[in-house]
């Protein structure tokens, strides 16, 4: 998959879900074959990858939230999540 | 035994043993559950609400065939309202665009088709029915709805040379995914072990086109390559370990720590028409018996892999060495991989006749 732009719109991958487990109180990725637990800050970025939002866009939002927000952050965040085959984006 | 277990996370739910095909390779048991014993639909919605509440984030259709079952959307539907992950694990055989289309409307995330074969000759040889043309057909209504599709292929000594063709049917079925595992021996699999097992060189020629496919389609398709473990010099880790992430429930209700658990004759198993979900799960002497690494026998107990494989599959060890509880003898340190040893050498150089799996129940 081409690195991560600015300009590149992350979405879950087709089959993956993210939801939130009252059981365990956490956000959970649900797959065909599996679970993970995604930690805090994947959780925020994930909710914010609808396939229309660029990096840019989500980087912004996540700066209305938190503070300290790195666009290199979310790039490094998204990386690993597509080496897990949890997003991919075009 | 102190161990302090974790929520489950999974549920193959085997709502039928009835099923069209008659693959000399399924992994339910040679005493079916006839219909008359299968669970009521409230029966099973108590189920899957007891699961959620347990923690269950993934509930797996199966059986048998699900579709044989007339109240799946319903049950669908419940497993999907309530958050859970719904997956149908299905023949194909039954499943037109319409029933899919309600299914997809009552929350189904996606669905694993069984292919058996690469073409139609081979593939309804094995299912012991003329079910191809079905596959490729539920196969386009799947992609048609835009939902997910695992194709999932059983390999074994009559298939495996096909692998590259499989590979590019799971293609041409545009599936996302395509998990190509050999026979796992249990059930109907054991039985034919000596029809099915794969030759070394069977597996010699399949491994260098698996894993160039792999590398081509890493971005559309991912595939699982699983191979025949008895050839494998550890133990594949059977579950993630006993009562560790998932639950297996049978269609009259009996609750297994692992899909093959029935074959264990010394397991005492429980049966969710006389105990809650939770309460096996937690407190059951099937699921505490090989939870945690307390009952491991030596080499498991200081071997550096035991986080890793938890000591294997005890299904295997039970079938194989009468002892649930010894390692798994496919491991290399098991002091019984003699036996997995003599098993390969005696693999037929002319494979006997597959024993087709006998539905008590004809399914139309």
């Amino acid at each position: 998959m081409a690195t991560i732009e600015l300009d590149s719109t992350p979405r879950l991958r087709r089959g993956v879900r993210l939801t939130y487990d009252k059981t365990r109180e956490t956000h959970v990725l649900l797959f065909p074959e599996g679970v993970l637990v995604p930690n805090d800050t994947a959780a925020a970025v994930l909710q914010l990858c609808d396939g229309a939002a660029t990096v840019a866009e989500i980087t912004a939002e996540l700066g209305h939230k938190y503070e300290g927000v790195r666009v290199a952050d979310v790039q490094a965040v998204l990386t690993r999540l597509a080496e897990r085959r949890v997003v991919q984006w075009t | 035994m102190d161990v302090t277990a974790q929520p489950p996370l999974g549920m193959l739910a085997e709502l039928t043993h009835r099923c069209p095909l008659h693959c000399p390779y399924c992994s339910n048991p040679i005493e079916l559950v006839t219909r008359d014993n299968e669970m009521s639909t409230d029966e099973w919605l108590s189920v899957i609400e007891q699961a959620r509440e347990l923690g269950v984030l993934q509930v797996h259709m199966s059986g048998g065939e699900p579709l044989a079952r007339n109240d799946l959307p319903v049950l669908v539907g419940r497993a999907a309202d309530l958050g859970c992950y719904v997956n149908l694990v299905t023949s194909g055989l039954g499943l037109t665009e319409q029933r899919l289309a309600d299914l997809v409307d009552r929350g189904l995330a996606h669905v694993q088709l069984s292919v058996q074969g690469a073409d139609a000759e081979m593939a309804n040889r094995i299912a012991g029915v003329k079910a191809h043309n079905h596959k490729l057909t539920a196969a386009r209504a799947v992609k048609k709805l835009d939902m997910p599709l695992t194709v999932n292929v059983v390999l074994h000594r009559a298939n495996h040379h096909q692998v590259a063709d499989l590979i590019a049917l799971a293609e041409d079925m545009g599936a996302d995914r395509l998990e190509l595992a050999n026979t796992q021996y249990y059930g109907w699999g054991l039985r034919n072990r000596s029809a099915l097992m794969p030759t070394a060189r069977q597996l010699a020629e399949a491994e260098p086109i698996v894993r160039a496919a792999t590398e081509r389609l890493r971005d559309t398709m991912q595939i699982v390559y699983v191979v025949a473990d008895y050839y494998e010099p550890y133990p594949k880790p059977c579950m993630y370990g006993w009562g560790s992430r998932q639950l297996t429930v049978t269609p009259n209700g009996d609750v297994l720590p692992c899909p093959a658990a029935s074959s264990i004759t010394t397991l005492k198993l429980d049966n969710v028409r006389s105990r809650t979900l939770a309460d096996i799960w937690y407190h059951s002497e099937a699921f505490n018996s090989y939870r945690g690494e307390d009952w491991m026998p030596d080499p498991c107990r200081g071997c550096a892999r035991k986080g890793i494989d938890f000591g294997g599959c005890r299904c295997q060890a039970f079938l194989l060495t009468g002892d649930a509880g010894a390692t798994d003898p496919v491991c290399s340190k098991s002091p019984d991989r003699g036996l997995i040893d003599t098993i390969l050498a005696g693999t037929p150089s002319e494979p006997p006749e597959l024993v087709m799996r006998k539905n008590t129940i004809k399914v139309v």
